[in-house]
């Protein structure tokens, strides 16, 4: 009997929604299916996660899990694992889980997958590279707990309506590992559909030239409607837009109806967030740009002579 | 103040890697450079000695060829380097990275270590988290601002909504974003003084380390191309790309 867990990752509403795409997949892959919940809010997740697939939910509320980055929920995993022994545990690839899982892994001794895209057994993982035109296959050697961080995206969540058992987690974290503390949390306000959610996403590149041409992009979503805001790694580490913008292996994983690029080459770190979107959509002044052989219509031309005639022509059409 | 600074030599960060029949990445006899993402981890380093005293040492695993990386971070201003260099490390997994770079990290008294979020080259991202559990020392990771003072690191973390503020006791481990900072170029002076800064160089055993430390713990089995998505249709912006493009959303049913 396999037993396959999942690093649950908690928001004000509940469960990420990648941890329910987690849960999914991990029902495939064992019939022992549990979720680990750490901080605020983890005894409250409880039943969403056995809906999607949890059978048992290890929960500790301790503000210390959210106060204190990594460290005690690494510790807390690590004697779990020691106790119960799972064969693979399933995270994420954002920052917090991505970075508990480095630190399990350096206590464990177990292989690390980052960056899968199908994880089709125990053994064996999937994840793409060069921009996702290969497929590479990895064999997972090495003692148990397996760890797998799995693409956003990468499984699609189905409800079992089962319910959860929970489990208390009885963990003292010491003093130790209560360093790196967050004092602070800053939320820049955003407008709008997420670009999670939205029908339509409309990035920008380097090929906008400078932030101020970014306002382009703001008045053609307002003009499609539905539609969010994104930009390549360039642009945020330009400081144009915040990082909340970002599409791509370090930002976010879209797949809206239609993707826009505009001004965006096509590099790797970009195209693995948004490869998936239905339709795809690039305009960019270089015939060669790697992101036209994605695009179900490309534009060879300058984005700020295209953008302003698009949304001239939408609002004309919405009348 | 003692900050280490992990670098690594990735195959040209602008083309696409080439692949050897074990499946690996070719790293020698190919062009390549420092991560761009180590320049920003570089940058910081620099900044933070410069205002608060103190060397910075970049501490890298990788063949000969990584020396052009090494001589990239010491242009630009690092003091000292140690290449972490063995044939029993071809194929070295994340873990087994850790370990040969915690070792000679360990070997001088430090403060601080900074490194890039993730390479350009693999993407795992869990390097630095491995090396911090290793050290025993604790983390900020995903840094766009990093300051260092009165023996406390702070930084701001990105997150999706916006930032957290982190605040660490040092010795601490912080990866950086490349919101942290534009990397300097290197001066001709710097490329110059490069030449006479000291770079040593170790193999497993000056570390005490053994090839079982290092064994890999996943394999690639193989590869195969991914299923071409069909290149649709590309145009030249002429008078009616904005009508074509209307069209095309027109038929997708988002206006």
């Amino acid at each position: 009997m396999a037993t396959i867990w999942v690093y649950a990752e908690l928001t004000p509403d509940g469960p990420h929604a990648s941890t329910l795409e987690l849960l999914t997949k991990a029902r495939s892959l064992g019939d022992d299916v549990a979720a680990v919940a750490l901080g605020p809010g983890a005894t409250a997740a409880a039943p969403a996660l056995g809906e999607y697939g949890a059978q048992t939910v290890y929960a500790n509320d301790d503000p210390v899990f959210a106060e204190f980055l990594t460290q005690p929920a690494a510790q807390a995993l690590a004697e779990l694992v020691d106790a119960y022994a799972p064969d693979m545990i399933m995270f994420s690839t954002s920052h917090d889980a991505r970075d508990v899982a480095g630190r399990l892994q350096a206590k464990t001794g177990s292989t690390l997958m980052s960056n899968a895209t199908d994880v089709p057994s125990l053994d064996r993982a999937q994840t793409q590279i060069f921009g996702d035109t290969v497929i590479v296959d990895v064999s997972l050697e090495g003692p148990a707990p397996k760890i797998v961080l799995a693409r956003p995206k990468s499984f699609a969540a189905e409800p079992t309506g089962g319910t959860a058992e929970i489990v208390t987690v009885e963990v003292d974290i010491p003093e130790d590992l209560k360093k790196a503390r967050r004092v602070e949390r800053h939320e820049e306000t955003a407008s709008g559909p997420k670009l999670e959610e939205a029908r339509v996403v409309i990035s920008g590149g380097r090929g906008l030239q400078e932030k101020a041409n970014f306002a382009l992009l703001d008045r053609l979503a307002e003009a499609i409607g539905n539609a969010a805001v994104g930009a390549s790694r360039a642009v945020v580490d330009s400081g144009w837009v915040p990082y909340s913008h970002q599409v791509g292996q370090t930002g976010k994983t879209v797949k809206p109806d239609v993707y826009i690029a505009v001004g965006i080459s096509g590099a790797t770190q970009h195209v693995v967030g948004m490869k998936g979107s239905r339709r795809i959509v690039a305009i960019n002044k270089d015939a060669q740009a790697p992101i036209f052989k994605l695009a179900d219509l490309g534009v060879v031309g300058d984005a700020l002579t295209v953008l302003p005639k698009l949304i001239d022509e939408i609002n004309a059409r919405k009348g | 103040m003692n900050v280490v600074v992990l670098v690594k030599h990735v195959p040209d960060p602008q083309g696409t890697p080439k692949l050897d029949e074990g499946f690996l990445v070719q790293r020698e006899g190919v062009e390549g450079a420092l991560d761009p993402g180590d320049e920003y981890a570089v940058e910081a380093g620099l900044q933070i000695v410069e205002r608060e005293g103190g060397e910075v040492t970049l501490v890298s695993m990788g063949p000969e060829v990584a020396m052009t990386a090494i001589r990239r971070g010491l242009s630009m201003g690092a003091h000292r380097a140690v290449l972490i260099n063995d044939p029993a490390l071809r194929g070295a997994d994340v873990l087994a990275t850790a370990r040969v770079l915690t070792a000679a990290i360990g070997r001088q008294p430090f403060d601080l270590i900074l490194s890039g979020v993730d390479s350009t080259d693999g993407y795992t991202g869990t390097l630095p988290m491995a090396v911090a559990e290793l050290l025993g020392v604790p983390s900020a990771t995903f840094a766009r601002k990093v300051e260092v003072a009165g023996g406390t690191l702070r930084i701001e973390r990105q997150t999706d909504l916006g930032y957290d503020a982190i605040e660490c006791p040092l010795p601490a481990l912080a990866s950086v974003t490349g919101s942290a900072g534009e990397p300097r170029y290197p001066t001709l002076k710097g490329i110059m003084g490069a030449k006479s800064k000291p770079v040593e160089q170790l193999s497993l055993g000056d570390l005490g380390l053994s090839a079982t430390d290092v064994t890999p713990t996943q394999r690639v089995t193989g590869v195969t191309p991914a299923a071409e998505k069909g290149s649709g249709e590309v145009i030249e912006a002429g008078d009616d790309a904005a009508a074509r493009i209307a069209d095309f959303l027109a038929e997708a049913k988002v206006i």
